[in-house]
């Protein structure tokens, strides 16, 4: 690992230095990580007075739990709605507003702060516009005859998460993507357009392979952001109903430690988001090193 | 621009306002919302013009607040939120840079290993190993205080990861030449790095001020005590309560007042954000 070429000597201060950040972490960090490991092996008795070692009992169990799956599936049609509609929209911003000259910074102030809005806040925001008595959209919904109501109906409740994260995720996504469209060399199109390509055609054989690596990260910091970050925006809507919809893993997570106070599956739960956390960020490293290379 | 266009033009002017509208209409119709009395809903749908009650609504959250939902007053939340959002950012920066720097500028035998420790913390989000994190906290009689609401999510692998590169493109001439005129390695810190990083603290300070803001689940495990709630974690209790009795006029005032200030934040500090963003996830 790259040091500079000489180095301060000293035996002590660097240990100094560290000793904050090092700390902290093996506190708040790693102890608590490696507690959630070995109480995932373990199983309390109904009264918490002994646990019992029982290997992987907890995982399999937890497998076997149809609610775990439904969590799973739940999870996985969030994520995949929030990074394809968050990003598809920001695509279309960002593409529009590296074409105008003039008001590119002004319509960027207007797209970027929803970044600032809490999860829960946005969250909100949105459990107000859809209302089933007072908001505006069911209002507008039951001109076209439909009955909206996400307290009800669960796929009403999942397009009520799923477009409340995506809104709050969309100002991260277009900053990237317009940075991502500054890098690509105008000469090319202008090559194609001599070649004879119109604007549609070239964007989209020309200017979307090259902003490949930046759609492959967003995808992934999009997917890391819904699994993770959007508690609030669960816990403030739908607290993961109506009959488990919404119950996504983080929230589970939550749900069975500190409501159910199930500890043995909920460490496991643990355990299993630590692992996709570990996935996740390695692929994301192994991206930029790839960037590295160009 | 290759050609000129115009139907793409507007295409293009289009999109863009189709875009802000859909960005800011909620926040337009929370604020609309949070301007009416609460008898205003009974029609069954949302005005769209503001009402007369903005001073009424506002003023009511922020001096007294809604005791029944478990919310104090506005002014104290916000002013704990102001405090916990100020020292995580400084926090996080402090002890990065101060991690950077060793990382960096010294050769010792553990640097390898802390550097990976370090880099754990990006993995281990505080919402995956909840229940654990929980029971340190309780066991240090850290429920209930500012200490318990900052340290825990104090320490930084991101921040951490800025600074080295940051270190790294300092040209290795700066320290010969200190080391040269007889710095130690404390002074040529404070001097000259510090200094040089003024940019990137700035840029940082606007990431971890809204990150740290928009903390929910950890104070709300950590505090029990109205006096400590900060805002972000208010509005949802008011929510619950209120949502009952449709007084979507405090709510939504609410859910402005929690916004606003990371919100006014971006907006000023546009440029720095924006740096902020970029380089701390490279």
């Amino acid at each position: 690992m790259q040091t500079k070429r000489t180095v301060f000597q000293s035996r002590v201060l660097p240990y100094f230095l560290l000793a904050p950040q090092l700390i902290i972490t093996l506190i708040f960090f790693v102890w608590p990580a490696a507690q959630a490991i070995w109480q995932s092996f373990l199983r309390q008795d109904p009264f918490g007075l002994k646990a019992t070692f029982v290997w992987f009992a907890n995982y399999t169990r937890l497998l076997d739990d149809p609610d775990y799956l439904n969590a799973l599936g739940a999870t996985f049609v969030f994520s995949v709605g929030v990074t394809v509609l968050s990003m598809g929209l920001s695509l279309m911003f960002a593409v529009a507003v590296n074409r105008v000259l003039r008001s590119g910074r002004f319509y960027t102030t207007l797209l970027v702060w929803p970044y600032a809005v809490a999860p829960a806040a946005a969250g909100l925001l949105w459990w107000f516009m859809f209302n089933p008595s007072v908001g505006i959209i069911p209002y507008l919904l039951s001109s076209f005859g439909y009955e909206w109501n996400h307290r009800l109906h669960t796929g009403d409740a999942m397009v009520l998460i799923i477009i409340a994260a995506a809104w709050k995720q969309i100002s991260y996504n277009f900053l990237f993507f317009v940075a991502g469209l500054q890098s690509v060399p105008q000469s090319l199109s202008e090559a194609a357009a001599i070649d004879g390509a119109g604007p549609f055609k070239r964007f989209w054989t020309v200017v979307f392979p090259l902003l490949s690596p930046t759609t492959f990260f967003l995808a992934v910091i999009n997917i890391t952001y819904a699994m993770f970050d959007t508690f609030g925006i669960v816990d403030a809507t739908t607290s993961g109903g109506p009959s488990q919809s919404t119950n996504i893993l983080v929230y589970k997570v939550y749900a069975d430690g500190f409501i159910g106070l199930n500890l043995g599956p909920s460490a496991a739960q643990s355990v299993i988001l630590m692992l996709i956390v570990v996935v996740l960020t390695v692929v994301q490293f192994r991206w930029i090193e790839r960037k590295v290379q160009y | 621009m290759v050609e000129n266009r115009p139907f793409l033009n507007f295409l293009t002017h289009l999109v863009l306002i189709l875009g802000v509208l859909m960005v800011v209409f909620p926040v337009y119709l929370a604020f609309i919302a949070s301007t009416h009395g609460p008898t205003d809903f009974m029609s069954g749908i949302v005005p769209l013009l503001p009402g007369d009650q903005f001073s009424a609504n506002y003023g009511y959250l922020l001096g007294t607040g809604e005791s029944t939902a478990g919310a104090p007053p506005f002014l104290l939340m916000l002013g704990n939120s102001l405090a916990m959002a100020i020292m995580i950012a400084v926090g996080k920066i402090a002890i990065s840079i101060i991690s950077a720097f060793a990382i960096v500028y010294f050769r010792f035998p553990l640097r390898v290993p802390a550097f990976w420790l370090i880099f754990m913390t990006l993995m281990l989000p505080v919402e995956v190993r909840i229940l654990p994190t929980y029971k340190v906290v309780a066991d240090l009689g850290m429920l209930n205080s500012y200490s318990g609401l900052v340290i825990p999510v104090i320490a930084s692998a991101t921040a951490t990861f800025l600074f080295r590169q940051f270190f790294l493109t300092v040209p290795e001439e700066m320290m010969e030449a200190a080391r040269v005129d007889g710095a130690g390695p404390m002074k040529f810190f404070r001097d000259i790095l510090l200094p040089l990083s003024r940019t990137n603290i700035a840029a940082l300070f606007i990431i971890m001020f809204i990150y740290g803001w928009n903390q929910y689940l950890w104070p709300m495990l950590i505090t029990t005590e109205p006096h400590y709630y900060t805002v972000v974690m208010g509005i949802k209790r008011l929510a619950n309560v209120l949502d009952g009795d449709n007084q979507w006029n405090l709510v939504m005032a609410g859910v402005i007042l929690a916004g606003l200030p990371p919100v006014l934040v971006i907006i000023f500090m546009q440029r720095l954000f924006v740096k902020g963003l970029v380089e701390t996830e490279k």
